[in-house]
């Protein structure tokens, strides 16, 4: 059996390249990316936990966080969509207004 | 070192590795000759006569067109993303191609002719190398492997090769690749939802996601108590008989959704010809365009396998308790029932709008879908 | 060095899907075209699907290569595909002192999970083995049926306000979409005509 330090250090690496990729990145889209990427992590922390405790309880955060992940890239993409439509860019530091 | 190969079970993944040989090979016959039938009865159908020069009847075509398909030049057009358009092609193939370690060709423990005498070689084999190695070939299970969640891995496999698709219609740099691949994913992601919802009507019947279980649960009544039929493991006598209710009308939704997931006539949107050319493939020639044609026939044999193993009771049939060499022909049979259906279709059926296919999808099947699983659930409670 | 001794099968598993699951996260965030960044997550959820069989969750890794691969993004490959967003040239120039914020981050990670560690120690496995579809369903619709009920609503509220959001503002717009769906719609005899030149084609 694989120990569950070497899966805790893995999602470690994972969610820390998610938060170097929401800093690097100006792209609208990869920075969603990056946020999937950090959920991911964490749910690879909750299954490693779930495991080692023989507690299905983990796995079932998991679940949720998959179904909110879906309905917040659905909402999120459609942001995007709108954003583009008027600005013409998916860079997000010329989205700074709060108007169109 | 030595832990981590005691921690291998040789005997398993050497069989695993051969039945994985030979059930590929079995499906890329039963690809080659769905492609040569394809054309046969479409001719008939549409009163010529088709491919009849290669071989007997035309029956090495699929060979000639192989032959051919490898030594045509690999035309890689100036203008494509070369990385992407390369591993397009595979990403489409090889999802599809990782489905088949599930199906359920056969019954389990068939007896095999011969299988006393290979036992006896291969263990005494392994004891004069010192193996250690327990083998019993008298019986065998024709099926690589399953597992509690056959089902939503079929699901997530099928689920990739949209990529292959996107990723062709993207990298191609052509307008028309790009318009294909965008219909493609979009109706691919649609029917899905019909498809698997459509599948949840017999599994509140099973009981169970492991496609072999749902498969042995139909062989009561000698081997017709398949589930559109309303067999289940759970009811007895004629009350169960409701079930086939919504299985039937579970088999129907299941049906249009898989033709309409397998890019298939009537649905055939994103290679329209009069349309887009080719779809996403326009740009491909050669051996890379063959492993897009060879998906989309290794797909069509998918989601017939599931249909078979769901609702016509997989490999179950008459007389398959005295027989049990017959689960395997009634199996192929079965498959090539769905095979020869889409052929038929194609042949019969003109091409559906966008608009309308859309339409068709999202208010129609999924509605549908969702209240056929009501009415399963529905019946199951009343019933049992 | 003893877990190094007792090296198993499964070990290398973690390794492989590991190694890929990292340098496909590199991927992501350091390509410039987003279409290859998206292509890389594609790959960390597949590898990750594999990290959650190693850990016996068969169901969650069957679900995590639906959900995620196989719908979100998809979805975000679609919206790629459909803005044709360009490579972007211009590097971030305002918050360029933002990302040496990383390096501060990642060691206070690294020490919290050694914090963990050393709190929980290295545990052995559990016996028990959760993941077969029926020991999860049997949380999810027993003790966990509220926070469920309540993703469905929240699918719901997403449904809405995305259809809300990607319609088009203007009512002229939607009156012309309309219209020439209506008159798309009509039958035509030019359209019977052509299907049926069609089948004897």
């Amino acid at each position: 059996m694989v120990p569950l330090s070497w899966y805790l250090a893995l999602s470690a690496v994972l969610f820390t390249i998610g938060v170097a990729g929401v800093l690097i990145q100006r792209n609208a889209i990869v920075l969603f990316m990056c946020i999937e990427l950090m959920l991911n992590s964490v749910n690879l922390t909750l299954v490693a936990f779930s495991r080692f405790l023989g507690d299905v309880t983990g796995q079932l955060f998991v679940f949720i966080v998959m179904v909110v992940a879906a309905a917040e890239a659905a909402v999120g993409l459609a942001i995007i969509i709108a954003l583009f439509r008027t600005r013409e860019t998916l860079n997000v530091d010329e989205a700074d207004l709060l108007k169109l | 070192m030595s832990s981590l190969i005691n921690s291998i079970d040789f005997p398993y993944v050497l069989g695993a590795l051969i039945k994985v040989a030979i059930f590929w090979i079995t499906i890329m016959i039963i690809c080659a000759y769905a492609v040569y039938a394809e054309r046969r009865v479409l001719a008939v159908i549409q009163n010529r006569l088709g491919p009849n020069r290669v071989g007997w009847q035309g029956l090495l075509q699929p060979f000639a067109d192989l032959i051919k398909f490898i030594f045509k030049e690999d035309i890689i057009p100036m203008s494509v993303n070369r990385a992407l358009y390369v591993m397009a092609p595979v990403i489409s193939l090889v999802p599809a191609m990782m489905v088949l370690i599930v199906y359920p060709f056969g019954p389990d423990d068939l007896p095999l002719p011969g299988g006393e005498f290979l036992t006896q070689v291969v263990n005494d084999l392994s004891t004069k190398l010192g193996l250690g190695w327990n083998v019993d070939l008298r019986t065998v299970d024709l099926h690589v492997t399953h597992f509690n969640v056959g089902i939503l891995y079929v699901f997530a496999m099928t689920g990739l090769g949209v990529y292959g698709i996107v990723v062709a219609g993207w990298a191609s740099n052509s307008k028309y690749s790009l318009l294909g691949g965008l219909r493609s994913s979009a109706q691919m992601v649609s029917y899905e939802l019909g498809l698997s919802l459509s599948v949840v009507a017999v599994l509140l019947m099973a009981g169970t996601l492991d496609l072999t279980e749902i498969v042995r649960q139909q062989s009561g009544w000698g081997g017709m108590r398949w589930n559109i039929f309303g067999g289940t493991s759970a009811g007895e006598g004629l009350k169960s008989l409701a079930m086939a209710v919504p299985a039937i009308f579970a088999f129907f939704i299941y049906l249009i959704s898989a033709i309409a997931e397998t890019n298939r006539v009537p649905f055939d949107l994103p290679e329209a010809e009069t349309e887009l050319v080719a779809g996403f493939h326009t740009e491909y020639s050669a051996l890379k365009f063959a492993l897009f044609f060879i998906a989309e026939y290794v797909n069509m044999t998918t989601v017939s396998v599931l249909a078979t193993s769901l609702f016509l009771g997989g490999w179950n049939g008459p007389f398959i308790n005295v027989f049990p060499w017959l689960g395997p022909i009634y199996f192929l049979a079965k498959v090539f029932f769905f095979l020869f259906l889409y052929i038929w279709l194609r042949g019969t059926l003109p091409r559906l709008r966008y608009d309308q296919l859309m339409n068709f999808g999202w208010k129609f099947l999924l509605p549908a879908a969702l209240f056929n699983i009501a009415l399963a659930a529905t019946i199951a409670v009343l019933v049992y | 060095m003893e877990q190094f001794a007792q090296i198993q099968v499964s070990h290398l598993f973690f390794l492989a899907f590991a190694s890929l699951a990292v340098v496909a996260a590199f991927n992501v965030i350091l390509q410039r075209n987003p279409i290859y960044s998206a292509i890389g997550l594609i790959v960390v959820m597949c590898s990750l699907a594999g990290l959650f069989l190693t850990l016996a969750a068969e169901f969650i890794a069957a679900i995590q290569i639906i959900v995620y691969a196989g719908a979100i993004m998809v979805l975000f490959v679609f919206v790629i595909m459909l803005l044709n967003v360009r490579e972007e040239d211009a590097k971030a120039d305002r918050q360029k002192y933002l990302k040496f914020l990383a390096v501060p981050l990642f060691l206070a990670l690294i020490a919290e999970v050694m914090a963990v560690l050393k709190t929980i120690g290295n545990p052995a496995a559990s016996e028990t083995v959760p993941g077969a579809v029926e020991t999860v369903a049997e949380g999810m619709f027993t003790t966990y049926l509220l926070p469920f009920e309540a993703t469905s609503v929240l699918i719901l509220m997403a449904i809405v306000g995305s259809m809300l959001l990607a319609r088009r503002e203007s009512k002229e717009e939607t009156d012309e979409i309309e219209e020439a769906l209506t008159v798309a719609n009509q039958p035509t005899p030019i359209v019977e005509e052509s299907s049926e030149e069609e089948v004897h084609a």
